[in-house]
């Protein structure tokens, strides 16, 4: 086990990033494709962090607003999924299809 | 203070957070899921304190931990999830899916690994014991107006979700 370099962190998020994509991709849990995201946003934090690291401050002030617009992003989704689970008594991606004709 | 024995809580870290995050999009229930991600932002707090980020540390457990996971386990305490155990968890387009992403993870690896040498070799100087000082700093003098736009996101945020989330408006 050497020196640990930002390098390792970078690979780490792109790891957990492609995860987060394979949960958006291939679930039919609306809450899980949710939770998905926010697994894609922690790993562009990780990054952001990892990056300032080098550079300065100034990725970890731009991690802070990533953290706010998921708490948005959080609040407004699950909140169209409640309305939604009140018309349709379902959660899954594949049976929201209101708009298709 | 210089951290003590990086690799072995690197790769702890790191390796908990990976495989939290693969059971959040592999077990059945959700609220097994909500738990696994809690256990991955938990140990990413861990990864952003040997980056000396303790301020962005703190504001994960208290935001994420404390708040979008606690707002997950209402949504799913709300919604009926019974009927979700002995239904098909993926959906039928699942190894395009899980293709698409490997190659996508593949790419970012490669272009990491191909790219590294750009990166600058001297880490910058960041004093984990103003660190907290120093991004309200940053927040208040540079960020300003981003930091007032995010005030407002907010609010229209809490204002669209009570419009969706209620009955009768």
């Amino acid at each position: 086990m050497g020196e640990i370099t930002i390098l390792h962190y970078l690979v780490v998020a792109a790891a957990l990033f492609a995860i987060g994509v394979v949960g958006v991709l291939t679930r039919r849990n609306v809450i899980i494709v949710l939770m998905s995201i926010e697994l894609i946003l922690n790993a562009v934090n990780l990054n952001l962090v990892a990056f300032s690291r080098l550079y300065g401050l100034h990725g970890q002030v731009f991690s802070i607003f990533v953290i706010t617009d998921a708490a948005a992003e959080a609040a407004v989704g699950l909140g169209i999924l409640i309305a939604f689970f009140r018309n349709k008594e379902t959660v899954n991606a594949d049976e929201i299809d209101l708009l298709k004709f | 203070m210089e951290p003590v024995a990086t690799p072995f809580f690197f790769y702890g870290l790191a390796g908990l957070a990976i495989v939290s995050a693969l059971l959040v999009i592999t077990l059945k229930n959700p609220v097994h899921s909500a738990i696994s991600l809690i256990v991955t932002l938990l140990s990413l707090a861990g990864l952003y304190l040997m980056l000396y980020a303790p301020f962005v540390a703190g504001v994960q457990i208290i935001l994420y931990v404390g708040g979008i996971m606690v707002l997950f386990l209402f949504v799913i305490m709300l919604v009926n999830v019974e009927r979700a155990g002995h239904e098909e968890r993926y959906s039928r387009q699942w190894p395009a899916g899980l293709l698409a992403s490997a190659v996508l993870g593949a790419l970012f690896i490669f272009v990491y690994v191909k790219g590294s040498s750009i990166f600058p070799q001297q880490a910058a100087l960041l004093p984990e014991s103003s660190n907290t000082q120093q991004i309200g700093l940053a927040l208040y003098r540079s960020y300003m107006l981003p930091f007032e736009i995010a005030s407002l996101l907010l609010l229209v945020a809490i204002v669209g979700a009570v419009v969706m989330a209620k009955k009768r408006i």
